[in-house]
């Protein structure tokens, strides 16, 4: 086991002016599941595969341990790429399908035996060592392919969208499954997916990037509560973050008719290439259900109600005859705000419902620079 | 109770027109009257053209459609589409790999529950898999040659900047080509196309496809289908010495110093040779000007294959091709039409090969392609010839239809089962072959390899 830096590592692909990956600067502890998240294109393959040796680095350096591995080739590298290849072979026994890259590897007989028994351990396959992959089901045909990277011993696993090709049953399960066995061995793992539900239930820490760039690294709670910039906000979390950019009038911000007071320290944060305007984000589940002449209170026009019993979801936006509507510029290009309301209560397509963001629920970043000005936010709700 | 099942089985309909299916890729109606409303795993059996063999990570089924066959696969829509795209990509980049049909997406089953997508290509006829050839009376090359032509599909396909991900023998099928075989792609779920692979990539695909290749022995010994004197390891190294041996070949760089000129027609003449033209080279002079480098920057395959079709139209196998333009060469001197080639070769069309491939009774067409037949009349005769000179053509393809045709398998839909216990081979022993020369294809006319 090991611990991986990327040491201001780029790839800059040849006929490109902007790195795929730009000096990506990372700290994986031993043992740790960090997980590359981010939309398609952002760099998070390419950086997995610049530690795999898949990829060159152009600049900047890898490491494994203390071992620097920016030229080395990708099978000295001692590191398994896991889920690439799971075609099992139907006449050797499950104990050999898990050792034979042992065998290749020249691994003493007994040594492999008892590798194997042991991956067999703690994937629950003892009882069916000697028996043909015929005689598993799905799930223990993957853990046998599981087991062959296992019985390797490598200082760090490496998977790339390894449930892309499960359909989402088999997505929720195989997920809880991995995220389980990573602990129980202990092995450094980087994982690479597009999908922040993933992400955040999976991994220890989380890095994500956009453009080839690190955007943040942090526990799923920190990228929750405190995401550093709007792009971050807007990425992590299911509903997204509403975000807005709106007028600052002194301590408060313009949001439909309403004048929402903006935290002390969000205001100190304010440039002046700001230009008196804010970004401000609230969660779904950061909004309360108040009367319409509350102070900071938002009209919001209900457009759909999604019920999913335990929860609902409101659908709606702010009517756009409100003054100030025309400064709003939302992150996805419309003016849909989501909130969470209790499902005993549920409003109809087309009526008004006023809401207020809580107190300390307020993500407020520049709207120059897009990075965040307010302090972390604390909420209840689980990953 | 044995035979009972407690779950109702699905009503084995033809889609009803009331589901959302999406079809993407083939204009053909006829796709939807395929039983896309049950899982691919129930289909019923007069669908089916045959059931695959090993296991594999999706479901996949071959079946019959409109007087051809189609292979299925089940994968989740995302990944259907992309492999579709994919082998699309491929092929229009003359990568030799399997043509793909459609995605139909948006299955659900009569309950309305949502089935898996599935990526459907067409067979490639006369292809068989490898487990197919150890059924078969085996010369005790063939291993090397599955190899030896995984090596050169390898080459081909980093050439044009694609990454495997996953090679290995059961990715792909073999067709015969000549004494040799030719490899195809098939399954792409795991590669990706770049302008260029990086030499970790190439590194990485030639180390999965020497693991997965001795997994693959050792699963066959496991079935008792290889002899436990084979050394899978010995066979695993071969593709990476094949692979290696073969891009120097082509892409390794050479310094002169005189008689550049020579050099020169002497590389492009070896890749010939091999196989490829060279579309591109780069020439670089060292400052002084007493040294000038070649490297080959962009090389096709199929050089005699698109001789051969320029001059007759046969569209044949790379091996196939050059044996048969050997044959031609072979007419000319004979027939004196030296000058004229193409007049030559529509001649010989019309004489040698179309008279050879029609003899073959229309209930053996099944059991090779016509090339293919040529190529073995060909031999035939020269087995003919030891014992009695001056066999003509027609005299050597009714030998060959009475006496060597009738033992041989239907090859042509071989889709993943065994193909039927055979009786021996007549007792000709085709590793002779070797003995002529021109008939000897990569890699057994490599030179030593240019150092980078």
């Amino acid at each position: 086991m090991a611990t991986v830096t990327y040491d201001k590592a780029s790839r800059i692909y040849p006929g490109t002016e902007r790195p795929a990956v730009d000096s990506l600067e990372l700290d994986i502890a031993d043992g740790e599941f960090l997980v590359l998240v981010g939309p398609s294109g952002c760099g998070k393959s390419t950086s997995l595969r610049m530690l795999a040796g898949l990829e060159d680095i152009d600049a900047g350096s890898i490491w494994v341990g203390d071992r620097d591995v920016t030229h080395v080739q990708p099978k000295d590298r001692d590191i398994a790429m896991v889920f690439q290849s799971y075609a099992l072979y139907p006449h050797m026994s499950v104990a050999d399908n898990m050792g034979f890259a042992l065998k290749i590897a020249k691994v003493d007989k007994s040594d492999i035996r008892e590798r194997v028994e042991a991956a067999a351990k703690i994937l629950d396959l003892t009882e069916y060592l000697d028996r043909k992959p015929k005689a598993l089901s799905g799930g223990q045909r993957q853990r046998v392919a599981m087991g062959r990277a296992i019985v390797r011993q490598p200082q760090v696993f490496l998977m790339d969208e390894p449930l892309s090709n499960l359909d989402a049953k088999l997505r929720v399960q195989t997920r809880t499954q991995i995220a389980a066995l990573q602990r129980r061995l202990g092995t450094t793992t980087v994982y690479v997916t597009h999908d922040q539900v993933e992400a955040l239930t999976m991994g220890d820490r989380i890095a994500v990037l956009k453009d080839g760039l690190l955007q943040q690294v942090g526990t799923p709670r920190d990228m929750y509560d405190a995401p550093a910039n709007v792009f971050v906000a807007g990425f992590i979390g299911s509903p997204a973050m509403n975000i807005g950019t709106y007028a600052v009038n002194g301590d408060f911000a313009q949001i439909g008719t309403s004048q929402v007071a903006l935290n002390r320290e969000a205001i100190a944060g304010l440039k002046a290439e700001d230009n008196n305007r804010v970004v401000v984000g609230y969660r779904p589940e950061s909004l309360d259900r108040v009367s319409p002449n509350t102070d900071g209170a938002i009209a919001i026009q209900v457009d759909v109600v999604e019920e999913l019993g335990s929860d609902a979801y409101v659908y709606g936006s702010i009517p756009s005859d409100a003054p100030g509507a025309a400064d709003i510029h939302f992150d996805a290009g419309d003016s849909e705000v989501i909130v969470r309301i209790d499902p005993r209560d549920v409003p109809k397509k087309g009526d008004t419902v006023w809401v207020k963001i809580r107190e300390g629920e307020q993500h407020v970043f520049s709207s120059a620079s897009g990075d965040r000005l307010s302090a972390a936010v604390h909420t209840d709700k689980a990953l | 109770m044995p035979g009972h099942s407690s779950t109702p089985v699905p009503s084995q309909r033809a889609y009803d027109g009331t589901m959302p299916l999406k079809i993407t890729g083939a204009v053909s109606p006829e796709l939807l009257d395929l039983p896309w409303s049950i899982p691919l795993e129930t289909w019923p059996e007069d669908t089916l053209a045959a059931l695959p063999r090993g296991i594999s990570r999706h479901v996949v089924r071959f079946v019959r459609f409109s007087g051809r066959v189609l292979a299925v696969k089940e994968t989740v829509g995302p990944m259907a589409q992309r492999e579709f795209t994919m082998l699309k990509e491929l092929g229009k980049m003359g990568a030799p790999c399997v043509v793909p049909f459609a995605v139909v997406d948006g299955r659900v089953d009569a309950v309305g529950e949502p089935l898996p997508a599935a990526l459907v290509t067409e067979h490639l006829q006369f292809s068989l898999p490898y487990r197919a050839l150890f059924s078969q009376a085996l010369r005790d090359d063939t291993m090397d040659r599955l190899i030896d032509a995984l090596a050169v599909l390898l080459v081909r396909l980093h050439l044009l900047g694609f990454y495997w991900g996953d090679v290995s023998l059961s990715n792909a099928l073999f067709r015969r080509d000549a004494e040799a075989f030719s490899a195809y792609l098939v399954d792409a779920e795991t590669g990706d196309i770049h302008a260029h692979l990086t030499e970790g990539q190439r590194r990485y695909d030639i180390d999965l496809a020497r693991t997965n290749i001795i997994g693959e022995m050792f699963d066959l010994q496991a079935a008792e289908e290889l002899d436990d004197s084979v050394d899978p390891l010995l066979l695993g190294d071969r593709i990476e010495e094949r692979y290696k041996e073969l891009w120097a070949m082509l892409t390794g760089k050479e310094t002169f110093t005189d008689n550049v000129r020579y050099h020169l027609a002497e590389r492009v003449k070896a890749l010939n040779e091999l196989g490829f033209d060279v579309a591109e080279l780069d020439m670089t002079q060292t400052e002084d000007g007493r040294e000038l480098s070649i490297r080959p920057k962009v090389v096709d395959a199929g050089h005699h294959s698109r001789r051969l079709l320029r001059l007759t139209g046969l569209d044949v196998q790379e091996n196939q091709a050059r044996r048969l333009l050997n044959d031609l060469d072979e007419f000319r001197v004979v027939t004196a039409r030296e000058d004229d080639e193409v007049l030559a070769a529509h001649e010989w069309l019309d004489r040698n090969f179309e008279p050879t491939v029609r003899a073959v009774p229309r209930d053996f067409r099944r059991k090779l392609e016509p090339a293919q037949v040529y190529h073995e009349v060909l031999d035939h005769r020269w087995f003919l010839a030891k014992k009695k000179p001056n066999v003509t053509m027609p005299e050597a393809a009714a030998s060959y239809v009475k006496n060597v045709l009738p033992a041989r398998p239907d090859e042509e839909a071989v889709l993943g089962q065994e193909i039927g216990a055979l009786p021996d081979a007549e007792s000709e022993a085709p590793t002779e072959t070797r003995a002529i020369r021109a008939w000897q294809s990569f890699p057994r006319t490599t030179k030593p390899a240019p150092k980078d």
